[in-house]
């Protein structure tokens, strides 16, 4: 049966073993719940508690092994002779889980019994129409070896769904039978249902290291799919990239990288100066008024999506970058360029600069300020001879910070820089991304086991790294310099 | 003591305080600059806000008029329902081409009535002015109320793309001629209906309700898959997120022991807040859609990679929450005998709650906006029909708010551009609301300790 009965059953069974579970242990103190040694309520919620949890870490643990176990069971019934050239096994088998679901299709639609679907034959040549009915689209006609690997998909995926049902259903009655059972005026309920919900929490916080253990194993094992077809000396150091959807492509990252590199490196020379000043003019120069009515307009800058921005890039920018400097200047004449991106992605990052480096000014004791201008020195003095170096150590941080996000930003540089992959000095060229082609490469149309998709994992991979590394080296270098003060 | 000391008068270094010295006036002007270039930087960043949302402003308000005929249109019985029985499957049967027949020969009587000959227009000339999209749209308003049959209502007719276009400033006399799609005597002939108050521009309220629309449609092209499809992604995230979350959050601040093991957890969630969107989409590619079998461009997809992207938001905006709230009541609850986890939960947790809150409204707003992830997982398709209710609707392609204005920037008339902007004004429309109202909660239910 599907999931959501399941899940249902087990959530009403949970139900009914609170109010049994709450009942018992008042019956068992003879009606004084005072004579309990928790709260009755404690009693109920262990009960639902043993119900429910053991069923919903079966069924979790269910859904994400059956599928593996059951195309492990399938590829035996692909035997190797039966896969032609121009084919993949991978294909075969999601022809396979096509014609079963078509299958699946025609019984719930009524087109077919199960009767005649047993007797279907392979050299029926209108099984693909039949499935075309259905809804169900299918490259070729259906041969036997996928029709019998079909019919053994299905009668697997309906014995493990009766057998999932069984097992979550059998578990929670189990645990509920256990829990019950052990009700009783003594059985210390509170703690074993906080022990329980501890082990709830610690879950959820996993999840964070479940993201990133996903993150890394999915890009690396495409990834190593990538590079058993490509070599990856040539996709690290070639200098061309020209994907072919017909093989032989060259996919040399550097131009890639160098579009990066160049675009956050323009989008960092917008940003950091005004963030930096803007920063520096609110903390140490600003009324609380002025301050009052500046600081929300650069977080509304930091708020905004960066699909405004890079519509902003197409529409307004690109255009006007165009018309009155590349053009007359004769240096290019795309409407998308490295100077396009680089300036809309510096006004984005203006915020982020800003208030980090707010933070960071603010952290300066006051003393320090003070005994420079007991001195004699003037403010803007003060601020470049010995706030920004006593600061220097954070706002390097923040500028890592700056650049990592720049390195990482998608929409901005699709909209705005264009798709062409070349390596070139001159700022009004279009050249693209890693995350351009990230996008372009994996919402194309190909098949998804050829080398022009799987480049998409290699790149993703490269940037998750890059990122990472920025960012801890910008941890590092702000704990390792920081001035410690009283 | 020399003679040589008393005699030479002592010569005072500089002049007196009140004249400026030339390196003090240096330092002054230095001072200056200073602040200049600050208030510079600050008008630098404010004038760009102000560009960016008066350009996008400018280009996307003209998406909110359209253009319509404003006529009269015969439903006649015999063409609309032949068999006589108003029965809907047999309606249904009658297709789009009858019912734009049926608008031509209103418009061409229209044209009769007001004593306006269209020379040198051919009928298929004339009958283009009205959108392609303008008989499907009849037909549903007839099919949906079939109390119309046999009779002449007013109807607001679509017109043709470029004829909006012209109204708008698109599409000129002279880019006319080059046209395929219309023609100089066309919008001749626009103008004159207008004058007689035949063709009207007003708001364009189906803008946000219509579903997309064709390549050679942009006038008929509407937000109201993208809205459906954004509010379920919300769903899911908010009701994923926030639990986990919070759990996650109470655990690392409450409970949790100082070992490697917390040291891991934290680590990783200022690292994954750190990550660039797109990685999620290429998680949410490999495990949710390859491994797990997710159908692409499905809500639910969506939503979980949402939901992982909006985590570490909200817990770092709830642990501190959990901070702010003072030891004290803590030490309260455990002083008239709860234990640890009846404090948290009874007494902390409830307190934390506005804090929490806002920065949950604040992380759906930032998911919002992404568009990225939602590309790869398959959102770039063109989606036509509404998805159904949840919870079937979570699993049916849809599409959302970034994702439409994406799409519809990749297509090539330039009406689309217009589109793409109007959506980015519905979209920051929608943020708006969302951070005013985290504001108003914060500002309601601050409490200073």
């Amino acid at each position: 049966m599907p999931v959501f009965w399941i899940v249902m059953i087990v959530l009403a069974l949970a139900a009914v073993g609170f109010v049994l579970g709450r009942q018992r242990a008042i019956a068992a103190a003879g009606g004084d719940s005072r004579r309990l040694h928790s709260r009755p309520l404690y009693y109920g919620w262990n009960v639902a508690l043993f119900t429910a949890v053991p069923a919903f870490v079966a069924l979790m643990v269910w859904l994400f092994v059956q599928p593996v176990l059951i195309d492990r069971a399938i590829n035996k019934y692909i035997p190797d002779e039966a896969i032609s050239e121009s084919s993949a096994r991978s294909l075969m088998m999601s022809d396979v889980r096509k014609v079963a679901e078509g299958m699946d299709r025609m019984v719930s639609r009524g087109v077919m019994t199960e009767a005649e679907l047993e007797r279907l034959e392979a050299s029926n040549n209108d099984i693909r129409a039949k499935m075309g009915q259905v809804g169900v689209a299918l490259m070729s006609n259906v041969d036997a070896t996928v029709l019998n690997a079909a019919r053994e998909y299905r009668g697997l995926v309906g014995f493990g769904s009766k057998a999932l049902a069984a097992v979550a259903i059998g578990l929670a009655l189990a645990g509920f039978v256990f829990a019950l059972l052990r009700t009783d005026a003594d059985f210390r309920a509170r703690n074993v249902t906080e022990s329980v919900i501890k082990g709830i929490l610690i879950l959820c916080s996993s999840i964070a290291i479940a993201t990133t253990a996903g993150i890394v194993l999915s890009m690396l094992f495409e990834t190593g799919n990538f590079f058993r077809q490509y070599s990856w000396t040539e996709f690290f150091f070639g200098t061309t990239w020209s994907p072919n959807f017909h093989g032989n492509s060259r996919l040399g990252m550097l131009p890639l990288l160098w579009g990066t590199l160049y675009i956050s490196f323009i989008a960092l020379l917008v940003a950091v100066p005004i963030g930096l000043f803007a920063a520096v003019y609110m903390s140490e120069y600003a009324t609380k008024r002025v301050r009052s009515i500046v600081k929300p307009a650069i977080e509304v800058l930091a708020g905004i999506p960066t699909i405004v921005y890079g519509l902003f890039a197409l529409i307004t920018v690109g255009p006007m970058l165009r018309d009155y400097f590349a053009q007359p200047m004769g240096l290019g004449t795309s409407g998308s360029s490295v100077m396009t991106a680089g300036l809309v992605m510096g006004i984005m990052l203006i915020p982020f600069v800003s208030s980090l480096s707010d933070d960071i000014i603010n952290a300066v004791p006051q003393s320090l300020r003070d005994g420079s201008l007991g001195l004699g020195a003037t403010p803007s003095e003060t601020v470049k001879q010995v706030v920004l170096p006593a600061a220097l150590p954070g706002i390097v941080g923040a500028v890592l910070l700056a650049a990592s996000r720049a390195i990482g930003e998608t929409m901005i540089v699709v909209l705005g820089a264009g798709a062409a992959a070349r390596m070139s000095m001159n700022p009004f060229e279009a050249m693209t991304t890693i995350t351009v082609k990230i996008v372009s490469q994996l919402t194309g149309d190909t098949d998804f086991a050829a080398p022009e998709t799987l480049v998409a994992f290699a790149l993703g991979l490269t940037l998750f790294v890059i990122t990472l590394g920025l960012n801890i080296f910008a941890l590092y270098i702000v704990r390792k310099y920081r001035e410690q003060y009283e | 003591m020399s003679d040589v000391a008393a005699n030479t008068p002592i010569q005072p270094r500089g002049g007196s305080l009140l004249t400026v010295d030339p390196g003090t006036r240096r330092r002054n002007a230095a001072e200056k600059r200073f602040r200049i270039y600050g208030m510079v930087a600050i008008g630098l960043a404010i004038a760009a806000l102000i560009a960016l949302l008066v350009s996008i402003l400018g280009n996307g308000a003209s998406a909110f008029r359209q253009t319509y005929l404003s006529m009269p249109v015969t439903i006649p019985a015999d063409v609309v329902d032949p068999k006589g029985n108003r029965d809907i499957e047999e309606m249904k049967k009658v297709t789009t081409i009858a019912y734009g027949r049926l608008l031509s020969a209103s418009l061409a009587q229209e044209l009769a009535d007001n004593g306006i000959n269209p020379e040198g227009m051919t009928d298929k000339d004339v009958n283009n002015m009205i959108s392609g999209e303008a008989a499907a749209q009849l037909r549903n308003r007839v099919l949906a109320d079939p109390e119309l049959i046999g009779q002449t209502v007013e109807v607001n007719v679509l017109t043709n793309g470029r004829i909006d276009g012209y109204y708008k400033g698109r599409v000129t006399m002279e880019s006319a001629a080059r046209d395929a799609n219309t023609s100089p005597a066309q919008l001749q002939l626009a103008d004159t209906l207008k004058e007689k108050g035949v063709l009207v521009t007003r708001f364009n309220r189906d803008f946000i309700t219509n579903p997309d629309a064709s390549e050679k449609r942009p006038e008929a092209a509407g937000l109201g898959v993208a809205i459906i499809g954004s509010l379920y992604m919300m769903l899911v995230v908010l009701v994923l997120a926030l639990p986990i979350g919070v759990a996650a959050s109470i655990y690392l601040e409450e409970f949790a022991p100082k070992n490697r093991l917390t040291d891991i957890i934290e680590v990783n969630i200022s690292n994954l807040a750190a990550v660039p969107s797109i990685v999620f989409g290429i998680l949410g590619l490999a495990i949710f859609i390859n491994f797990a079998g997710l159908p692409q461009s499905a809500p639910i997809v969506g939503g979980l990679v949402l939901t992982l992207m909006t985590l570490p938001t909200i817990i770092i905006s709830t642990r501190a929450a959990l901070k702010a709230v003072p030891p004290s009541i803590r030490d309260a609850a455990l002083g008239v005998g709860a234990s640890k986890m009846q404090s948290v939960f009874h007494h902390v947790l409830p307190l934390a709650m506005p804090g929490i809150l806002t920065g949950t409204i604040i992380g759906l707003a930032q998911a919002l906006g992404e568009t990225a992830p939602l590309l790869l997982i398959g959102m770039v398709a063109f989606v036509r029909e509404y998805p159904s209710a949840p919870p079937d609707g979570l699993f049916e392609p849809a599409s959302a708010l970034p994702v439409q204005v994406y799409n519809w920037t990749q297509r090539a008339d330039p009406a689309f551009m217009e589109r793409a902007s109007g959506a980015i004004i519905v979209l920051l429309v929608f943020l708006l609301m969302m951070n005013m109202l985290a504001i108003f909660l914060r500002r309601k239910f601050e409490r200073r300790w």
